[in-house]
């Protein structure tokens, strides 16, 4: 196992450095120079210059490369060019957005998809299958952008005086905030573990369940709710779909017909025999919404005011802050590598007979 | 009674010999009808081409012309961003008609919406287009040469395949600049790496084949070998991973479109009509729903026909 692991992220070394130098060309490639993207279309001459070789860019663009490789080797992600600060420090911002947003999509996702994806295989050809297809065909179909501003426009204008409201957009109402863990429980911290803990604050439901703040949890929860649904319907449809259809495949081999002889009850069948068996292909597709989730991330957060990885990057790559495009993209690439190694390995666990070596 | 039996039979079989043989086409076209969802999607996609062709007869007016320049709507006090009023319906006779409303430039919806539908189809098919042709180039080089090549060409589409696709098509597209066309082009580059997938397996599978080591040794050129022998294989695939394509290609170009990378106003797209008023969403919700609506069932014809074709190509699945 611990073999396997290290040969995956070893094969995934060479799709990374692809990866680094495919967005590195691409930046570089986009027209217009950062300078002016960054100082204003009156900046003189003389100072865009300065500005030029102050971040090194006056350089030939393989000169550029070797230099931002070594500085990748010292884990250093350089600054971003319109904002002046450390693009980790926006990493630890922006990423816990966007790991909150992405995981309640999820959450959504499989607490709907997975139920009715075995209702629907379960009572096969009723109307309820059908019904339940035509709500997973339609949801894949749906624009995400669109998804979200009617889901606005239904709980923050239909519904606004009612129990069922609400808000449209931003994380937390204006007055409620919360603090970084460090300064709550009183520690005093700084470098590498201050980073982690800011991390981790920026996580609003993580915080606030940390310090038992109840009040912050509800309203992050409320403004959470939305977008998360928003993103996650997608999902939810691809992934209902396809409980419906393994569990279909299942449920006619010969063991559920022998557990039933057996004479289980009908729900252990449907859970331990079926369920389990049919996870496997769930298992694949729920690592491959990862890519889904991330593309939709930067139409949602738009929508919803948020200042996640998606926006960013989004912002970045159209205001020519070549850094944070390149950081961000990679960590996105790590998470995408991560994440299909920790799907490979959930194979080993749902299924025993797959032997990972 | 044995020897009428015997007759019955070879008669029976004589009849099965002279039966024409179902085709793999006329066998899929049978199970695909029988499918209902894919007839809905047939039947949505068939209404869609219906308003792309003669969207000029259907529209009431000039997609691109503000009421506020037509003085009998000026007469009646038109004002932007009104919502749908139709007559029949019990709308005030005094109010000028306008089926699905008028836009932020007092533009009629409903004209806007027809010639929208032009633009959804094409953005579809030619995207789609792009990246089955690239991708079957690259993956039929990279298949039949092998070796290095085969390696350089799909190192580099796990590369692309690595990016989330709208990001990479965001990142593209401010590479080549805004715009309809480049938008196309991004989302085009983005797919070539399932289509180089698919075309270099069936490569793969049939390069060991013996009819085409007999079509080798009678020295047939790798031309002849692509189009006669290996892209007639990866047919059934390549139609059914097209159709889908077609509508995840419908999507992002709407996305990209609505972020303002995409068509360029006044362009009369779903996407950028969508993008452009999504600021009035809580004023003026039609403005938003309608596109939307026109994305969402333009996406579910395809969707629906791509997993009817699936099943009806699927020779497995007709048992």
């Amino acid at each position: 196992m611990t073999g396997y692991i290290i040969r995956r992220l070893l094969l995934a070394v060479p799709v990374l450095l692809g990866i680094v130098l495919v967005v590195f060309t691409l930046v570089r490639l986009i027209p217009g120079d950062p300078c002016r993207a960054a100082l204003g279309e009156r900046a003189t001459d003389e100072i865009c210059d300065a500005y030029m070789t102050r971040r090194g860019l006056d350089q030939p663009i393989p000169v550029q490369f070797v230099r931002y490789l070594g500085e990748l080797a010292r884990l250093d992600l350089g600054d971003s060019f319109r904002q002046g600060r450390p693009v980790t420090e926006m990493l630890i911002e922006k990423l816990p957005v966007t790991i909150e947003l992405s995981l309640a999509a999820l959450t959504f996702a499989l607490l709907v998809g997975i139920p009715l994806g075995i209702i629907s295989a379960y009572w096969h050809n009723s109307s309820a299958d059908v019904g339940t297809m035509i709500v997973a065909n339609i949801g894949v179909s749906m624009p995400v952008f669109w998804l979200g501003l009617m889901l606005q426009y239904v709980f923050a204008v239909l519904l606004k005086d009612t129990v069922f409201a609400l808000p449209p957009s931003g994380r937390l109402t204006a007055g409620v905030t919360i603090d970084p863990l460090y300064v709550t429980w009183g520690w005093e911290v700084d470098g590498f573990v201050k980073g982690v803990l800011d991390f981790i604050s920026n996580m609003h439901i993580l915080n606030a369940l940390l310090t038992f703040k109840w009040e912050v949890l509800h309203d992050a929860l409320k403004h959470l709710l939305l977008p998360a649904i928003a993103l996650g319907t997608i999902p939810m449809a691809i992934i209902a779909r396809m409980t419906r259809s393994s569990l279909l495949e299942v449920m006619g081999l010969d063991y559920i017909r022998t557990a039933r002889a057996k004479g289980l009850r009908e729900w252990g069948v449907i859970m331990r025999h079926g369920l389990r068996n049919a996870m496997l292909p769930v298992a694949t597709v729920i690592g491959l919404q990862f890519g889904i989730l991330l593309a939709g991330a930067v139409l949602t957060e738009t929508i919803f005011g948020l200042s996640g990885i998606g926006r960013t990057l989004y912002d970045a790559i159209t205001g020519r802050d070549y850094r944070v495009v390149e950081g961000f993209t990679l960590v996105i690439a790590l998470l995408f590598v991560a994440i299909n190694l920790l799907v490979d390995l959930s194979y080993a666990y749902l299924d025993p007979r797959v032997r990972l070596d | 009674m044995q020897e009428t039996t015997t007759a019955e039979g070879l008669s029976a079989l004589n009849e099965a010999f002279e039966r024409p043989p179902s085709s793999l086409w006329r066998d899929a076209l049978r199970h695909l009808v029988r499918k209902r969802s894919a007839v809905v999607g047939m039947f949505i996609l068939s209404i869609l081409l219906f308003i792309a062709i003669f969207h000029p007869l259907l529209a009431t007016h000039d997609p691109n012309l503000p009421m506020l320049d037509v003085p009998e709507e000026v007469a009646m006090g038109v004002r932007k961003r009104t919502p749908p009023c139709i007559h029949a319906f019990g709308c005030p006779e005094d109010q000028p008609q306008h089926i699905l409303g008028l836009d932020g430039n007092v533009r009629d919806l409903y004209s806007r919406m027809l010639y929208g539908a032009k633009w959804s189809l094409l953005i579809g098919f030619t995207t789609m287009g792009f990246a089955i042709v690239i991708g079957t180039v690259l993956g039929a080089i990279g298949g039949y040469a092998g070796g290095w090549l085969d390696n350089l060409i799909m190192r580099f589409m796990d590369v692309l395949l690595a990016f989330p696709s709208l990001i990479l098509a965001i990142a593209i597209v401010s590479v080549l600049g805004p715009g309809l066309i480049n938008a196309l082009l991004a989302i085009g580059i983005v797919y070539i790496p399932v289509y180089a997938r698919i075309v270099r397996a069936s490569v793969l599978s049939v390069r060991e084949t013996d009819y085409v080591e007999a079509d080798r040794a009678l020295g047939v050129g790798p031309g002849r070998l692509l189009f006669h022998r290996i892209l007639p294989n990866a047919l059934t695939p390549l139609i059914v991973q097209g159709t889908l394509g077609i509508a995840t290609a419908i999507l992002d170009a709407a996305a990209l479109s609505f972020l303002g990378l995409g068509a360029q106003p006044p362009m009369p797209e779903w996407g950028s009509m969508l993008g452009a008023e999504r600021n009035q969403v809580f004023s003026a919700p039609h403005l938003v729903f309608f596109p939307g609506i026109a994305i969402m069932l333009t996406v579910l014809g395809f969707n629906l026909l791509g997993d009817g074709l699936r099943d009806a190509l699927d020779p497995r699945l007709n048992q």
